[in-house]
């Protein structure tokens, strides 16, 4: 019987000034193949990965904020934004990417991939996973 | 138990590898297996078999390829590709394969993909990373 | 869940982070330049309640290092890597707040 783990994959930096956005972002695609329960989680600064609107033109960088709208056709659909981390910066759930997946137990209906979690029900998730990979 | 190891950044750069490093001998002392490591990110550059530290300090690449598990057997060390291509870390086999003059992989690591990151959080009972 | 913090308060804000989001059964150990948050400081009153419930660990390593050895607020617990180990073990799982 193939062990299915729970996956949490905590994103706490903005893209491009760094390369753990674009660097996780690979890890995750990838690790779709492996059909474990994942989730996404973007808490402090790694709000800004799937804000609205990424145009790198002037940074000369690639701009792979297109990826993000791929997880649902990968089966990530459990993505998670801190509800203080967007506030603190002035950021609401309208800034953030719309991303979507189809559901498939439900006549392949899009539905909504991000949720806005509070802190408390952040710590729950997370006690939650068994595997939690940070880059 | 089985603990997996996960190395975001490179020798010297970061006190990361070498916390891992302390982390990893005190494991292997307590009886427990290092299932894999597995460097990602500059992490890769725990490979190059080019480093050359100062004489009177420690060689980061050499305690990593020297580190053997309770019973002598080797641990499985991994690089990942798509980072260490990126960074101009190759082996041979990748050298050829992308036309390189050179590699620069220290035998005691091997190349391969992201998927043995995931593989190692579900085949360990354990994995730890260590970052900046 | 264990949940290690590398970097000093006074440099990221990874160590409130972590605090906003554990449970009740979680730990918290300081390693490398985390452990800069193990002593008496500005930023001591964020772990003073951890501490005192037993929950906040500093890697003693890391803390002779930098020759804090005895600005070490109290209740903070000094271990060895062993004791990172038995950590990592006791605990289930480990999110790293790097």
């Amino acid at each position: 019987m193939p062990i299915t783990k729970k996956f949490m994959y905590l994103n706490r930096k903005s893209s491009y000034g760094t390369v753990y956005a674009i660097e996780s972002l690979e890890v995750v695609l990838i690790a779709a193949a492996f059909e474990q329960d994942v989730s996404l989680t973007f808490v402090d600064d790694g709000v800004y990965q799937i804000v609205n609107g990424q145009n790198t033109d002037g940074i000369g960088m690639k701009n792979f904020s297109k990826t993000y709208h791929a997880l649902g056709d990968y089966d990530i659909n459990k993505i998670y934004v801190s509800k203080e981390s967007l506030e603190e910066r002035g950021l609401t759930k309208d800034d953030i990417m719309p991303l979507v997946y189809e559901d498939e137990d439900d006549d392949w209906e899009e539905k909504p991939s991000v949720k806005v979690v509070s802190n408390g029900e952040l710590s729950k998730i997370m006690s939650e996973q068994d595997v939690c990979l940070s880059f | 138990m089985k603990i997996s190891i996960q190395i975001n950044e490179g020798p010297y750069q970061h006190q990361a590898s070498d916390t891992a490093y302390q982390f990893a001998k005190a494991a292997i002392k307590k009886g427990h297996e290092i299932f894999r490591v597995f460097f990602y990110h500059d992490g890769v550059n725990n490979a190059s078999r080019f480093t050359i530290p100062p004489q009177d300090d420690r060689n980061v690449v050499n305690l990593w390829a020297e580190l053997k598990q309770s019973d002598g057997a080797e641990i499985d060390k991994v690089v990942c590709v798509a980072a260490a291509l990126r960074r101009g870390m190759l082996d041979e086999s990748e050298a050829k394969k992308n036309g390189v003059d050179g590699n620069n992989i220290h035998p005691a690591f091997r190349i391969s993909g992201l998927g043995q990151l995931i593989e190692a959080g579900i085949q360990s009972d354990r994995l730890v990373v260590f970052g900046d | 869940m264990l949940h290690t913090v590398n970097k000093s308060s006074f440099e990221r804000n990874s160590l409130q982070s972590c605090i906003n989001n554990i449970d009740n059964n979680s730990a918290i150990l300081l390693i490398e330049d985390g452990v800069i948050s193990a002593t008496k400081n500005a930023n001591s009153p964020m772990i003073a309640d951890l501490a005192m419930q037993g929950r906040i660990y500093a890697l003693q390593g890391d803390v002779e290092a930098r020759g804090i050895s005895s600005k070490v607020a109290d209740n903070i617990k000094l271990v060895d890597y062993a004791g990172f180990v038995d950590l990592v073990v006791e605990h289930g799982t480990t999110v790293s707040w790097v």
